[in-house]
Parts: structure tokens; C-alpha cells; sequence
């Protein structure tokens, strides 16, 4: 089975990366192949950098309130562009009551304050979509 | 401190109840890594020099306060970091807040704000607004502080890149109200340094960025005599996971960056260090914290006093502000957090803050609501009032624990700070990463220890409760916002006269490229209603645009 690939991305204009930062180096040393997108990421650079690095799994990390209307706009992209076997999955400051909404546009999971790094690390492995790891194999 | 006859005695006394009493007790170290003893005694702190390390209140070297009568002279300021959604809605926050003992203004900019865009920019679609207040032109500025007379109540801009613009717009309201700017009173925070270290809302390269922060003091020290022109700021870098020690190195190393690149500018240092103020985050151990106060205290006196060779005492005081902390607040079982911010709020108090802001307790869900908010001013005030602890100064001083670790924390950052100097400056450091790479491998440290229940975290990760689930009054920014907001921006445009606003623009652009003081052609640009992202656009032709290299 091939390493997971994780693209860890801060999409709008939020600077606080700490969450990103942490969870990047949990998933690396879980294992996994990471890369960092940086702040401020568009849905265009987004996508664009899941394509070029083949990535099996997104990781948005959002902590400005904007998710409602960022978050949509990245799974959209990633559909009109045929990208079906992506799990994409978040992490921030996301209340409860918006989860239901995230998850009916394409958000796996969402993973608040105080989750431990081991959860999110647990979970990428057993949701990822097992054709793309088990492909490379071959 | 003591006759060293007596502290052999004690020394030899310590060494018998050590040999009689069981050594089973487990390590403890805080925060920054320092071990702490199972207990303190006298011979702890029996190099400490009374006159020399520590003194009287409101005297050199200030370790026990800036001021001789501290909080029996005047209290600190309560100042609640507030903004949301429009102007107008946070201006009724504003008058809310004054109506309920608040004591000064502290305005929290939305993130386009933040970074210099205009809400009708794309990038910033979905966050006008939202984690703060949008403002696009001075009318906006004109709104918020509406019915406010800014000669009466001090503000506080937690704005840094773009702050020679809403500087600017403060400036020209003020004027609008009839109010000189001799007679306006606040803090702008301009930082840009903390802001490549650990805030990550930067716009332009370092060098550029350090100069926009020393026009802003050059033209304050000249024209704004009461204002504080930059707030050096160890928040950000605390909650971005710094360690106490580090927060409180790499806090003074931008600060000393500051002060040296205002002397280059020949400007005497005891004309602009007066007026500069610093920022600190209180965190969860309660004597750490109050350490970490007291000895920024003592080393920026001696900073400015044997490294700038300042005179004047005012030019040795660190005036600070003190916000408790975001990142300590849990989502689990968040009225816990009430209890957090007043621990955190009393170590800053014990520490002789001048300005605080305590956290309401459901901000790891949202901003937060008027409740919330007015139970957190209330703690301020019942610490204030209730607590008898502002009746004596620096009442902690002589603990044999608090003065050991107040030195140790000193000793500690000056490690950081003589690196620091080694790499040539704040500037080179954060250029190679240095302070960043600091900063996440002690927040990875942290929260590798908060998972194997090393940290504890009460709700989080033990006294857990699997059937809570969090009823807290919900605040949300309702999504019209954006849509007022564009109109009001449109119109302005619409409205605005073209050719002034392009000359005023082109004027700015000169002036930035001959490195010429910006502020003044900041100012009338803002005047005649060019909009921030076109004065932030201006700047960055000449500037460049900052890419950060990724670290994690």
C-alpha cells in the first residue's frame, strides 16, 4: 500500500496556522506524506494543488467564521473538475449547528478544539478511499 | 536579600529535610521548560539585590510596578477587543460596552480589513464582516465612531500592515469632531515584525514593513503627541504556541528592532520611547505568568536604559496591555472557561498590567455574545473591586518562589534574545525561520503532551462529559453584512471625486518611493475617500508583496 498523501490548506484570509502546523507534522509522523499549502489559499490553488500533487486527502484548517461560504467553494471546484475520490476533511472553529450544512457539500468530517491528533490520523486512514492507495501498488 | 551567615544555615537545614523526607514527588517543569522545585526558601534567592533587581514601585528598574501608587492611583484600563459585522453594528457594541463601565475602545478589523483588501475585492468574499469590522473608506470609520467624542475615551486599533490607513482614517474623524490630535489618546498595535513570527497578516516584506511602523512613530512623536503609535506585541506569538520565556525573548527583540531603527532616524530616544507600549498574553500557570510580567519589566528599564542609554524614567517604563488566553479557552464545557479568564486575569493584575482584556468564555465557538461579554468585563470588575488585591502593590514581591522565577524567566529569554543579536536582529532571525520554527515546535511539544494526558485539560482530556452538549448563546454575523457593506462601498465610489483620489494616489506613490515619510499622503489620500485596497495596492507597487517560506 502506498504512503497517504495529505495536502494541508488554509483557505481565505485567516493567519492562524497553528492547528495547520501541529497537524501536519501529527500526520507526518503518523506516517503519511504531507504538504503544506501556506496561508491564504484560493479555491483555484486549492484544487489545482491537489491535482499536481495527487493528493488522497484535503485537510482544510479554517478558524474565521467564513466557512459557510469558503468551504462550498472548494468542493464545488473539486467536483466541476471531476474530482470524486478526494476525501476532504476540516478542522477549526466550526459550530455545531453548521456541520449538517458542511457535511450535505462535500465535507467528510469536521474536527474541533481539542481533538486529539491520533483521532484525525485514525480517521484519514480508515476513510480515505482505499482504491486510490491500494492502485499504486500494483 | 539576606545575611549569607543565614542562608548557610539554611542551606545545611534544607540538605538534613531532604535526606529525611521521601524524594518520590514526580518531576514538574512549567512552561518554558523550567524545573520547578517542590518548594522555595531563602537561599533561592539570596544573590537578589532589593535596590538593584528590584526596588520601589515606579523605580528603576520597575519590577514592582511603573507607577508609585499603581492600582491605588488610577485602576487599569478595561478594555474589551470588540467588532463585528458593520460599523453601525459595532458602534451600538461600543456604546453598549461604555454604558457598562468599559473604559476605552479596543476595535477588532474583519480579515479583508486585516490583510488591505476591499470587501468588494474577490479574495474577500465570505469574511466581510465576519471575525471583525469591515471597513473599506473613511465614512465607514465616520460610523463606527459615531456619537463617540474621541476626546473623551482612548481607542485601541489592533490593525498592523494597513495601519497608516486606518490611522489615517482615526485622524481625519477626530477632525471631523473638532477634536485636535493633541487631544486624541490610544494605540495603534503595528507590529509587522510579531506578525511574520506568529500573526500571518502581513503584506509587505520586512524591510518596507519595519519602515511603514517607524513612520507611524516618527509622525505620532510629532503631530500625535498622546497616542501610542505601536503596541509590541507577545500575544500572538504565545497563542501561536511559544512558551512563556519565548513569548516574553522574541517580544523585547522586535521592540529593541524598533527602537534602533527609530534612533536611525535620529530621533532622540527619550522623545519616542515613552510613547511606546507593549502587549502580553496571560496564560494558564499563574506564577509563570506573573514572573513573565515582572521580569519584562526589569529587562526592558535596562534595555532601554544601558543599551539606548535613555534618561528619562518614562522612556524605561513597560507600559503593557494584557489579554488573557484565546488558545486556553476549551469548547468542551465552556462555562469552565469563566473560571480560566479570571486566573489568567488575576495573574495579569498581580503582574501590574496597565490595560486588560479578559476572554469571554465562548470564544472558542464564535465571537462573542453580549452575555458572554459582559460576564467577562464583570470579572475585571469584581477582581477590581471585590478582591482587595489592587489595595498593595506588587503584593507577591519577596515570595521566595516568584522572585526565583523571575529571574529565571530573564535568564531564559536572554538566551533567545543573545541568539537573536548573534543572527544580526529580529529581522535576519525571522528571515532564516528561526523564531517561527521556535514557535511550532513548541505548540507540536504542547499538544503531544495534552494528548498523552501529560497537560491536563479539564473537559478536553480528563473530567471529560461524552453526553455534553454545548448550549451557548449562538452570535452569528448575519450574511446581509457583506451586502450593505458593498453598497455603501459602491456608493462611495460612485460619489467620490475620481481625479482627486488618482492624484492623491500618485502622490503617495512618489512619496513612497523617494522613502519619504507616508503618512501625511496617507491621510489625504483617506480624506478624499480612496479606498484602503487602493492605498494598500499603492503601497505594494513600491513595496513588493511578502511570501512566507513554509515551516512547519
Amino acid at each position: 500500500m502506498k504512503r497517504i498523501k495529505v495536502l494541508v490548506a488554509k483557505p481565505g484570509l485567516d493567519g492562524h496556522d497553528r492547528g495547520a502546523k501541529v497537524i501536519c507534522r501529527a500526520l507526518r509522523d503518523a506516517g503519511m506524506e504531507v504538504v503544506y499549502s501556506g496561508l491564504e489559499q484560493t479555491s483555484e490553488q486549492i484544487v489545482s494543488a491537489a491535482i499536481q500533487e495527487d493528493a488522497d486527502v484535503i485537510g482544510l484548517s479554517i478558524l474565521s467564521g467564513a466557512h459557510r461560504v469558503i468551504l462550498p467553494s472548494v468542493t464545488k471546484m473539486l467536483k466541476e473538475k471531476g474530482i470524486t475520490d478526494v476525501l476532504v476533511i476540516v478542522g477549526g472553529i466550526i459550530p455545531t449547528e453548521d456541520h449538517e450544512f458542511l457535511k450535505r457539500h462535500g465535507i467528510a468530517a469536521i474536527f474541533g478544539p481539542g481533538t486529539p491528533l491520533k483521532k484525525a490520523a485514525e480517521y484519514i486512514r480508515e476513510n480515505v478511499n482505499k482504491d486510490r492507495i491500494l492502485i499504486e501498488e500494483k | 536579600m539576606f545575611d549569607s551567615n543565614f542562608v548557610k544555615q539554611i542551606k545545611t537545614k534544607k540538605e538534613k529535610w531532604q535526606e529525611d523526607q521521601s524524594k518520590n514527588v514526580p518531576e514538574r517543569t512549567n512552561s518554558s521548560g523550567i524545573p520547578i522545585n517542590l518548594f522555595y526558601d531563602p537561599s533561592n534567592i539570596d544573590q537578589l539585590n532589593y535596590d538593584k533587581d528590584l526596588c520601589f514601585p515606579g523605580e528603576y528598574p520597575f519590577t514592582r510596578g511603573i507607577h508609585n501608587t499603581m492600582y491605588r492611583g488610577r485602576l487599569w484600563t478595561m478594555r474589551q477587543f470588540s467588532g463585528f459585522g458593520t460599523a453601525e453594528q459595532t458602534n451600538q457594541r461600543y456604546k453598549y460596552l461604555l454604558s457598562e463601565g468599559e473604559t476605552g475602545l479596543s476595535v477588532a478589523f474583519d480579515f479583508p480589513t486585516l490583510k488591505g483588501y476591499d470587501s468588494d475585492d474577490p479574495i474577500s468574499m465570505g469574511e466581510v464582516g465576519v471575525c471583525g469590522v469591515a471597513i473599506d473608506t473613511l465614512k465607514d470609520m465616520e460610523l463606527l465612531f459615531e456619537g463617540i467624542p474621541l476626546d473623551k475615551v482612548t481607542t485601541s486599533m489592533t490593525i498592523n500592515a494597513p495601519t497608516p490607513v486606518l490611522f489615517g482614517m482615526y485622524l481625519a474623524v477626530a477632525e471631523n469632531q473638532g477634536v485636535s490630535w493633541d487631544q486624541i489618546g490610544g494605540t495603534v498595535q503595528n507590529d509587522a515584525l510579531k506578525e511574520f513570527i506568529a500573526q500571518k497578516s502581513f503584506i509587505f516584506p520586512p524591510e518596507p514593513s519595519v519602515k511603514l511602523v517607524i513612520d507611524v512613530i516618527e509622525f505620532c512623536v510629532k503631530y500625535v503627541p498622546r497616542w501610542n503609535p505601536v503596541s509590541i506585541s507577545g500575544y500572538h506569538i504565545r497563542e501561536a504556541g511559544s512558551t512563556a520565556a519565548q513569548e516574553l525573548a522574541f517580544t523585547l527583540s522586535d521592540g529593541l528592532t524598533y527602537v534602533s531603527k527609530t534612533i536611525e532616524r535620529d530621533l532622540d530616544v527619550d522623545i519616542f520611547a515613552p510613547r511606546l507600549s507593549l502587549f502580553f498574553c496571560a496564560h494558564n500557570d499563574f506564577f509563570e505568568e506573573i514572573a513573565k510580567f515582572r521580569a519584562a519589566r526589569r529587562m526592558w528599564a535596562r534595555f532601554m536604559k544601558e543599551r539606548f542609554g535613555a534618561k528619562k524614567d518614562r522612556s524605561m517604563w513597560m507600559r503593557f496591555h494584557t489579554q488573557t488566553s484565546g488558545v486556553a479557552l476549551t469548547a468542551q464545557q465552556p462555562e469552565n472557561n469563566i473560571v480560566r479568564v479570571a486566573l489568567q486575569a488575576l495573574s495579569a493584575v498581580l503582574g501590574g498590567t496597565q490595560s486588560l482584556h479578559t476572554n469571554s468564555f465562548d470564544e472558542a465557538w464564535q465571537l462573542p455574545s453580549e452575555k458572554a461579554v459582559t460576564i467577562a468585563l464583570r470579572t475585571q470588575q469584581i477582581i477590581s473591586h471585590e478582591s482587595g488585591i489592587t489595595a498593595t502593590i506588587d503584593p507577591l514581591a519577596g515570595s521566595y518562589y516568584l522572585e526565583w522565577l523571575t529571574d529565571k524567566i530573564e535568564e531564559e529569554a536572554m538566551k533567545y534574545i543573545d541568539r537573536i543579536d548573534n543572527m544580526g536582529g529580529m529581522i535576519e532571525a525571522l528571515k532564516k525561520g528561526y523564531p517561527q520554527r521556535e514557535i511550532a515546535n513548541s505548540a507540536y511539544e504542547f499538544q503531544k503532551e495534552v494528548d498523552n494526558r501529560k497537560q491536563v485539560i479539564v473537559g478536553v482530556n480528563q473530567f471529560m462529559d461524552e453526553r455534553e452538549e454545548v448550549k451557548i448563546p449562538r452570535f452569528r454575523i448575519d450574511p446581509e453584512v457583506e451586502k450593505v457593506q458593498l453598497e455603501r462601498l459602491k456608493q462611495i465610489k460612485e460619489n467620490r471625486n475620481q481625479e482627486k483620489v488618482l492624484k492623491h494616489l500618485n502622490k503617495l506613490k512618489k512619496a513612497a518611493e523617494s522613502n519619504e515619510n507616508v503618512i501625511p499622503y496617507v491621510l489625504n489620500s483617506v480624506k478624499v475617500f480612496a479606498t484602503l485596497g487602493e492605498i494598500i495596492t499603492t503601497l505594494k507597487e513600491v513595496y513588493g508583496v511578502f511570501k512566507e517560506q513554509i515551516v512547519f
